[in-house]
């Protein structure tokens, strides 16, 4: 049974049909691309997934339950989280205290519920040695390098046991190498059994870790690929528009 | 050939990190990078430098008067500093105590008990803060815009209510409302046990201190805090992740007109009588004492020392300034100043700061 299944997603904003009849599925443990130009429905797809708003019509069914998602909370609770483009970090705030932003750990009793910074840094310090990350977790967000960024927000994913991960252009404005590192991430994510979507322009990267890849054109799916059986430039055709459907 | 390859895989990891990554900071580089601990040793060399130039600035008189005027001001700078980090501004403490000056003092007119006038007074000043966090968090408008209309009506309301008259005739409690607002401690020989050198300090000064006590523990210690820090970073961020944004947003405005009714009241009570000009132009004050203690007026920052070193760095000025004899009019150019290099000191936002670069030659020069 797939982690994620979409079956039949239409969305609209008042007269724009957003997506329209988008079916769908994400197996435990695998990484899938999704694809597609500006205005294809990409972010849409992933709003409605991480909960932001329910679809017009269709079902959203993770693990065999039909699910109703009108807030990000329901989502998460499900164990799916959302790496976002603009990363959800807070600037002045640590790397340990961004991995549990809005999930402290908390010792005491009340009205002396004080937070327990030491087990916090050392479970942090725990995720990033998953990740193989050089984070360290008292560093200042402020400070990272965007590869850092990514490796707290995955940590923060990795925090709640989430089963699917959506991340949203993770590799859009950062180096070469730090390229490197959130596609290391991805894979480490994927040997921990956690699924992946990733939502990328970038051709290259979505072929180095992808095992499928989804395409959307004008709010519809035309593509749905093992990498390995398709090519970058079948994906471009698709994207554009030159071939029609595969 | 494993383990060797996987060794040298560790090895330029390490090596890496030794380039790239930020060190971890020391506890100097921290303190070195806090402007409120710069302010601190302004404030004490200024104090060493005035007692030096002028004896009667260094008597335990002086420091029970700089004690008592700072006090409300520091209070209020604690309200402050909360919404600063969610990065707003109250512009409406001032005329909040005014209000809750007015609203305290009819009803000791009207011979209530002291307390009932208090809770009066109190509730006066949280039902502005809440109309503020309403509009601000709730409604979304400019924090800026929301406190200026609330200045303008709380003053009109002070004056509409007091019959812009002053209040004085406070009825049966009039005694224990003046004890509130002029007691000190330790108290000298004869009636305490205090001696000379110790200054006996105003209860203006204690509530200050408690409160800040309080905040700082907060702000330390609490998710609360956390959750606060973070929006007043990245709003959306905080949101994404699930923190009550509008509701801790809410409470800031909430916290600091609760800290102008605290500040009102204790006035209300050293004066002996309510006038509904009380705190006329305070929110100005509050502000600058706050930013030179060094909470980001974009948000994200602050702290509570230095809401209280702030305040209490403004007053001394003035009191230096005065005893030093200098025409009080020369005051607002010196605060003026003062806030335009404080601001210029810790300058978090852009630009290079003069702290920053100074840190930097120390980090340079250590390493």
């Amino acid at each position: 049974m797939a982690l994620l299944d979409v079956r039949s997603i239409s969305k609209s904003f008042g007269a724009i049909r957003a997506l329209s009849d988008v079916s769908f599925s994400v197996d435990a443990g695998e990484v899938v691309g999704l694809m597609g130009d500006n205005g294809a429905g990409k972010s849409t797809m992933v709003k409605l997934i991480a909960g932001n708003f329910p679809p017009t019509e269709g079902a959203i069914v993770v693990d065999g339950k039909t699910c109703h998602f009108h807030r990000p909370v329901e989502a998460r609770a499900e164990g799916i989280e959302v790496v976002y483009q603009e990363l959800a970090l807070a600037d002045n705030l640590t790397a340990a205290e961004n991995v549990f932003l809005g999930r402290e750990i908390k010792k005491g009793f009340w009205p002396f519920r004080i937070l327990d910074k030491q087990s916090m840094i050392e479970r942090a310090g725990e995720l990033f040695a998953e990740l193989k990350s050089e984070t360290r977790p008292r560093d200042l967000v402020k400070k990272m390098s965007g590869g850092q960024r990514q490796a707290v927000a995955i940590a923060r994913a990795r925090l709640s046991n989430a089963k699917l991960v959506l991340m949203d252009e993770p590799t859009a404005a950062i180096s070469v190498r730090q390229v490197a590192e959130v596609l290391e991430l991805i894979r480490r994510l994927k040997s921990r059994g956690v699924s992946v979507m990733l939502i990328s322009h970038r051709m290259p990267d979505v072929f180095s870790v992808c095992d499928r890849i989804i395409v959307l054109r004008r709010g519809s799916k035309v593509a749905d690929k093992e990498t390995a059986t398709t090519s970058p430039e079948q994906i471009t055709g698709l994207i554009t528009g030159a071939i029609r459907e595969a | 050939m494993k383990p060797s390859s996987a060794k040298v895989i560790e090895e330029t990891h390490a090596a890496i990190s030794d380039v790239v990554s930020i060190r971890e900071q020391t506890t100097f580089q921290r303190l070195v990078a806090n402007q409120a601990i710069w302010v601190a040793a302004a404030l004490l060399a200024l104090v060493i430098f005035m007692t030096w130039l002028e004896p009667s600035f260094g008597t335990t008189d002086n420091v029970t008067n700089i004690t008592r005027n700072f006090a409300p001001l520091a209070i209020m700078s604690l309200g402050m500093t909360v919404v600063i980090i969610t990065g707003g501004i109250d512009l409406s403490v001032g005329s909040v105590m005014g209000l809750v000056a007015i609203v305290t003092g009819l009803l000791l007119t009207w011979h209530h008990s002291w307390y009932v006038a208090f809770a009066a007074g109190l509730l006066a000043g949280l039902a502005c803060g809440a109309f503020n966090g309403f509009f601000v968090a709730y409604v979304g408008m400019p924090s800026f815009v929301v406190t200026l209309g609330m200045l303008s009506i709380a003053r009109s309301l002070a004056v509409v209510l007091s019959g812009n008259q002053m209040l004085y005739q406070f009825g049966p409690d009039a005694p224990i409302v003046r004890a509130i607002g002029q007691a000190k401690w330790p108290l000298h020989a004869p009636a305490g046990w205090a001696p000379r050198w110790i200054p006996e300090l105003s209860s203006h000064f204690w509530v200050m201190l408690i409160l800040a006590f309080i905040l700082g523990a907060v702000f330390i210690f609490t998710a609360w805090a956390r959750h606060l820090y973070a929006l007043g970073s990245n709003e959306n961020a905080a949101r994404l992740t699930g923190v009550s944004v509008d509701w801790i947003k809410f409470q800031a405005y909430l916290f600091s007109s609760f800290t102008a009714s605290i500040a009102s009241l204790l006035l209300l009570g050293y004066s002996g009588s309510a006038i509904n000009a009380m705190g006329t132009g305070y929110e100005l004050r509050v502000i600058a004492g706050t930013v030179i203690g060094g909470a980001n007026l974009m948000g994200g920052y602050g702290t509570a020392f230095g809401a209280v070193i702030g305040s209490a760095f403004l007053e001394v000025i003035r009191n230096a300034l005065l005893m030093a004899g200098i025409d009080s009019n020369w005051q607002g150019a010196f605060v003026g100043m003062f806030i335009v290099i404080a601001v210029l000191l810790g300058m978090q936002t852009s630009g290079t700061s003069l702290l920053a670069a100074i840190r930097e030659w120390i980090v340079w020069k250590r390493s």
